[in-house]
């Protein structure tokens, strides 16, 4: 899931260019760096809950349960437990 | 020694403001002289010096790693010197665009009086945009550079080629290490380049200073023109409504790529000469209140999105800190719910003072003032030193009934009004009727003269505070290889008030599903920017149009809102 949530960020929310020069692993700040925006949260989410087919609330979907790649995978972990 | 000119006094009372408040207080408080030069590098940053603030910090920079730069009154001096030769080093002549293509760093905010003070027109733009929406105003001003940083270099090189006019993109976190720049790039690291002087461009007042763009329901963005003399309405607004005073701590949330951010994130609190506090780090309720505690800011000036995210956070971040130094708070960007402005009161003990302006006006227009009671959910009343009205919308006569919706209006000239749309006069004089200066916003007047909001004039979304063009959105949308038709309105949102919500019909052999609507909203939104991306995507069989070809918008945002549909008569129903 690691993997695949990194490649995503990535791919959508980085310059190509950008994507180079940065390191991104699973604790790199996404929305306190300014990465991820509150409104790109949004597709984030949407990708999130197609890709593991959950529903994420939107009162749990907050910057600080994004702020990680780590985050978001105990985030959708907890999600799909519980489906 | 005072803040410069003395302090004003709020007791309540209005209609005495409205006899001492006036632009030829703002022009003799800065030391103006009618028809000698006029700068707003002059006045924000050597001036200060001169005055004697030059030991007092003017900028406390705090990045989203926690670190802190800050910068006095003379440091902002020799940087901006620095910058100004560099720049005319560069060719960079009186008038010229120089965009600023920067996120929050203190590059920006220097760099903006740097640019100033070469006479240049300073183009702030947000660098969230996508380069879709950053080739739209580049192209349109003329920019003869671009400043940027690597994170957003990959967007600028992409559209390059197509600005013809584009001479330089400096880049103002280039590593020696790092990847070669190309050709007609240049690095720059502000902090090597300190100058003690610096021969001031000769601008007067109604020399050009700042292009903001701005978007409307039809065609490309506006460029608002501004000019230096926008700085006697941006330090009067300033010290009146934000009651900035000696001592002040400042913290102003809005990016400079919006125009808060630049006259109340820039010109506005150096004209006063107070120490003002910039967090470059995305929203997080805790990161927020620490930023007030650490920094000990006495005076905020948020938005509304903001303040409802913080709201939806509770009570508790509130409580775990010290948030005592905070004794004036004030809003702008959307109408502030009464709600919030409750909840403010319950939180800090503090009224939030919504203020309404525009990028068109350059500075606040109608607000609530301190010293006056805050009717929750109303803008307050016109800014003592101008008229404001609602007017009728046909006649432009103004109208006294109380409860009655018209238009906002605003009686020109005053000193921060937009100029003109750059390349574009004919929209500005449309701006016009009967005299008046028309905002684009209804509202309705009460029986103690206090404004209330009531919508938007025209199709124009305000998202979080932003306002974002459907026309940029719906053609950024035909660009997607799956779109055949589409249409753009705000849909109601309880925190941002509106987000954007589409509705497009597929070209054959396209199918709706997850897939194609997450990939459509990710076009849009490196395309154009987050705030222009759809939240929501409602696949039609075909948008409602007029026989003529024109989007009926209205029909889709009354369905959003549950409201009648109104006329159709005009509606294409082949």
């Amino acid at each position: 899931m690691k993997d695949v949530i990194l490649e995503y960020i990535k791919n959508e929310y980085l310059d190509e260019e950008e994507a180079e020069d940065m390191r991104l692993d699973e604790n790199t700040p996404l929305i306190s760096s300014g990465i991820v925006d509150s409104f790109s949260m949004v597709s984030l989410k949407r990708f999130l809950e197609k890709k593991y087919n959950i529903s994420l609330p939107d009162e749990e979907a907050t910057p600080q349960a994004f702020d990680t790649v780590n985050d978001i995978i105990a985030l959708v972990n907890k999600h799909r437990k519980g489906a | 020694m005072p803040i410069t000119g003395p302090r004003v006094i709020h007791t309540g009372d209005y209609e005495q403001l409205r006899a001492i408040i006036n632009w030829d207080r703002a022009r003799q408080e800065l030391g103006y002289v009618e028809g000698e030069p006029l700068n707003i590098g002059y006045i924000c940053v050597d001036r200060n010096v001169e005055l004697g603030r030059g030991d007092r910090l003017a900028l406390v920079h705090e990045g989203h790693g926690g670190e802190i730069r800050q910068f006095t009154y003379r440091d902002l001096m020799l940087l901006t010197n620095g910058w100004a030769h560099f720049l005319r080093g560069l060719g960079v002549r009186p008038l010229d665009r120089v965009c600023l293509f920067l996120d929050r760093h203190p590059e920006l905010y220097i760099g903006f009086m740097g640019v100033v003070k070469t006479g240049a027109i300073a183009e702030p733009l947000y660098s969230a945009f996508g380069e879709d929406a950053l080739y739209a105003r580049t192209s349109d001003s003329g920019a003869m550079a671009i400043i940027t940083g690597r994170h957003h270099l990959g967007k600028v090189r992409r559209i390059r080629e197509k600005l013809p006019a584009l001479q330089f993109v400096v880049v103002v976190d280039h590593e020696e290490e790092g990847r070669p720049l190309r050709e007609g790039e240049v690095a720059y690291r502000m902090m090597d380049h300190r100058r003690e002087t610096f021969p001031i461009a000769k601008t007067y007042a109604e020399s050009p200073s700042v292009l903001h763009y701005t978007s409307g329901t039809t065609g490309a963005p506006k460029g608002a023109m501004h000019v230096h003399s926008s700085i006697f309405a941006q330090y009067l607004t300033t010290k009146v409504v934000l009651d900035l005073q000696e001592d002040d701590i400042y913290w102003c949330t809005a990016d400079p790529g919006w125009v808060t951010g630049t006259s109340y994130g820039i010109i506005g609190p150096w004209s006063v000469g107070v120490t003002q506090v910039v967090l470059n780090a995305g929203f997080a309720s805790d990161r927020w209140y620490e930023t007030i505690e650490k920094h000990r800011v006495t005076v905020w000036y948020t938005a509304p999105t903001a303040i409802r995210m913080l709201m939806k956070d509770g009570l508790d971040p509130v409580r775990r800190h010290d948030l005592s130094s905070l004794r004036h708070m004030c809003s702008v960007g959307e109408p502030l719910n009464p709600e919030a402005v409750r909840w403010g009161r319950e939180a800090f003990g503090l009224d939030f003072h919504d203020t309404f302006w525009q990028t068109e006006t350059g500075a606040i227009m109608v607000t609530n003032l301190p010293g006056m009671p805050v009717k929750p959910g109303s803008m307050g009343r016109p800014f003592p030193a101008l008229d404001a009205a609602i007017v009728d919308e046909k006649t432009g006569v103004p109208i006294t009934e109380p409860g009655k919706i018209g238009l906002i209006a605003i009686r020109p000239p005053w000193p921060s009004m937009m100029r003109t749309y750059w390349n574009n006069s004919a929209t500005y004089y449309k701006k016009f009727l009967n005299g008046w200066y028309i905002c684009g916003d209804r509202a309705s007047l009460d029986n103690e003269g206090y404004f209330w909001f009531s919508g938007r004039d025209d199709d124009v979304i305000n998202t979080a505070g932003h306002l974002v063009g459907p026309f940029e959105i719906e053609s950024a949308l035909l660009e997607h290889p799956a779109v055949a038709e589409s249409a753009a309105v705000g849909k109601p949102d309880p925190v941002n008030m509106e987000v954007v919500k589409a509705f497009v019909a597929l070209r054959p052999g396209f199918t709706p599903g997850q897939d194609l609507e997450l990939d459509i909203m990710n076009f849009v939104r490196r395309k154009l920017s987050p705030l222009a991306m759809p939240q929501e995507i409602e696949f039609v069989d075909k948008v409602p149009k007029t026989r003529s070809g024109k989007i009926l918008r209205r029909v889709l945002k009354a369905k959003e809102r549950g409201e009648a549909i109104g006329d159709v008569s005009t509606m294409d129903d082949n």
